[in-house]
């Protein structure tokens, strides 16, 4: 029973959410990601690391097919999202609702903090105030934010501090209900303890969802991810077990070297 | 370690200097206007009276009110914004939301800014072909709004594009995060943060389209007329070419009427703006962002 149960839970482990194949990104003749391969596992939190101008970022809008709102991006490549491959898909916007993004500095909308997070669910069709109210109080109270705005919901959003605003865009990214989670340096305009309290958000929602974390904190990738890779000038350098990279064995010197701090 | 040297001194002179430069041509651009008003108080006040407003003009348009020239404005006004902010709006809104950046989208901007300096004749002769003449509109109040319309399509489609513009890409693109359409995106984000400045446009509209003449003259506004229009084919009056009209072309008008008629028309004028500002500033009194 308790045998089946862990080989249940290993093979979801094995499932893969993303399978990226030979993916370039080029910004007109400028590439910005070079054949890069890699995958990412159900239930897992993916880390990447890696200095300024990696394509890190670039990585993440290919995923959910924001390229096109670029228009001198161009990406080759496969990539295949639950085995679909996205570049085939013609309703990207089911592909993004299945994606939620969280972005460097937090975008509060100009709507009420209710209207934040009932905002996805509305455009997919939710109408009654009743299923709106659970779904709001469920993804705030999962975004560590219900205790500090259940009393003022229908002030503005982009009214509260760096930090709420933070965990107000996580919470309307989990009201898209979404199998990824994608979050691109959420700490840049956070302070040290509302950083810590997403973490632990994070680490509870792994249950439920696949993350991908790119992190400019390199000890943020450790104490989170199950796996990290290592971006370098528009390269994958290497992808390991978090655990193996941070201590010492990872292959490539230049992982190491950036670990270490020695330069990034 | 403060004293104030020879220098100090001179740049505190020329600063004080630009700034009483400055000053004064501002109050010299106040200066016509509060001019204007004033004598068009002063020499036509005393004969604005609630008869006036909405009695016919008798006598010849000696005499008598201008209700039928307040009321054709009101007419040709209304149905000039009718035709143009639907289409401004939704042009403004395919310009700044879905026209990808290319040369026929440069080209279009560029012809909207032109389209705002073609002299208001040139519309009216315009006017005259397409709608007076081509689709059979006859002079009316029709012709009149369709041809006033396309004069100010450029004050409405340059203010909601700039107004759309304003509000930040960061989240039109966290909607698109979502997998909201550009639609649902406009709908439920980008139009209602910028709607003070479309309604800017609009009041903008309103006034310029008050006060024209030109247009209306061939198209539309009549000389005199002894009854009101009843329905849009119908010519009417208009108060700016009442103005002109009592002005210069008829005979043995007394001086304080078309003072009186001159003072309607920028009472009307300002009396949009007034709204229009007291509207933008409660829209941004309630500003999101």
């Amino acid at each position: 029973m308790v045998s089946s149960a862990e080989a249940l839970v290993k093979d979801a482990n094995q499932t893969l959410k993303l399978d990226v194949r030979d993916l370039s990104i080029y910004y007109g003749d400028t590439p910005a990601l070079e054949n890069v391969t890699l995958d990412v596992r159900e239930h897992e939190i993916f880390g990447i690391i890696g200095p300024a101008n990696a394509g890190k970022t670039s990585f993440l809008k290919t995923l959910n097919r924001m390229d096109m709102f670029t228009s001198n991006m161009k990406v080759q490549g496969d990539i295949h999202f639950n085995g679909f491959d996205i570049q085939k898909t013609r309703n990207i916007y089911a592909l993004r609702s299945r994606i939620g993004v969280v972005f460097p500095l937090p975008v509060g909308l100009p709507l009420t903090i209710y209207e934040n997070v009932a905002l996805s669910p509305r455009l997919s069709g939710i109408r009654n105030k009743a299923d709106l109210d659970v779904i709001v109080e469920r993804c705030l109270t999962r975004a560590a934010l219900w205790d500090e705005v259940k009393d003022r919901l229908d002030s503005l959003g982009s009214l509260l501090s760096g930090g709420q605003q933070q965990r107000l865009t996580i919470a309307r990214a989990l009201s898209q209900e979404p199998d990824v989670l994608m979050l691109d340096e959420f700490s840049i305009a956070v302070d040290p303890v509302t950083t810590m309290r997403i973490e632990d958000v994070l680490k509870e929602l792994k249950s439920e969802m696949t993350i991908i974390l790119v992190t400019n904190l390199v000890q943020q990738a450790r104490r989170l991810a199950d796996r990290t890779a290592f971006f370098l000038e528009g390269k994958c350098v290497e992808i390991g077990d978090t655990e193996d990279l941070f201590t010492g064995n990872a292959k490539e010197q230049s992982t190491i070297d950036y670990i270490e701090g020695k330069f990034g | 370690m403060f004293e104030i040297s020879e220098l100090n001194k001179r740049n505190r002179k020329t600063q004080k200097l630009f700034q009483i430069l400055f000053m004064m041509m501002t109050l010299l651009l106040i200066t016509p206007v509060l001019i204007i008003l004033g004598t068009l108080i002063y020499k036509g006040g005393s004969i604005i009276s609630v008869d006036f407003l909405f009695t016919h003009p008798t006598d010849g348009m000696t005499a008598g009110g201008i209700f039928p020239a307040l009321f054709g404005t009101v007419w040709i006004v209304a149905v000039a914004l009718l035709a143009s902010v639907p289409i401004g709006v939704a042009a403004a809104i395919y310009l700044s939301e879905y026209a990808p950046d290319n040369w026929l989208t440069r080209i279009i901007n560029l012809a909207i800014i032109n389209l705002a300096g073609v002299p208001s004749i040139v519309h009216a002769l315009f006017g005259v072909g397409a709608f007076v003449i081509f689709f059979k509109f006859g002079t009316s109040i029709l012709a009149a709004s369709l041809t006033l319309a396309i004069m100010t399509l450029p004050v409405v489609i340059v203010a909601s594009r700039e107004s759309l513009q304003a509000v930040p890409k960061a989240f039109r693109e966290a909607c698109w995060n979502m997998g909201a359409t550009r639609w649902q995106t406009i709908r439920r984000v980008v139009l209602p943060n910028a709607v003070s400045g479309i309604l800017t446009g609009v009041i903008l509209e309103v006034s310029r389209t008050t006060g024209e003449t030109a247009p209306i003259m061939f198209t539309g506004a009549a000389f005199f007329l002894p009854f009101l229009p009843q329905s849009v084919f119908d010519q009417t009056m208009a108060l700016s070419l009442h103005l002109f009209v009592v002005s210069t072309q008829v005979p043995g008008v007394p001086e304080e009427l078309p003072y009186g008629v001159a003072l309607v028309l920028i009472a009307m004028v300002l009396l949009m703006n007034s709204i229009s500002i007291a509207f933008r500033m409660y829209l941004r009194g309630k500003k999101k962002w």
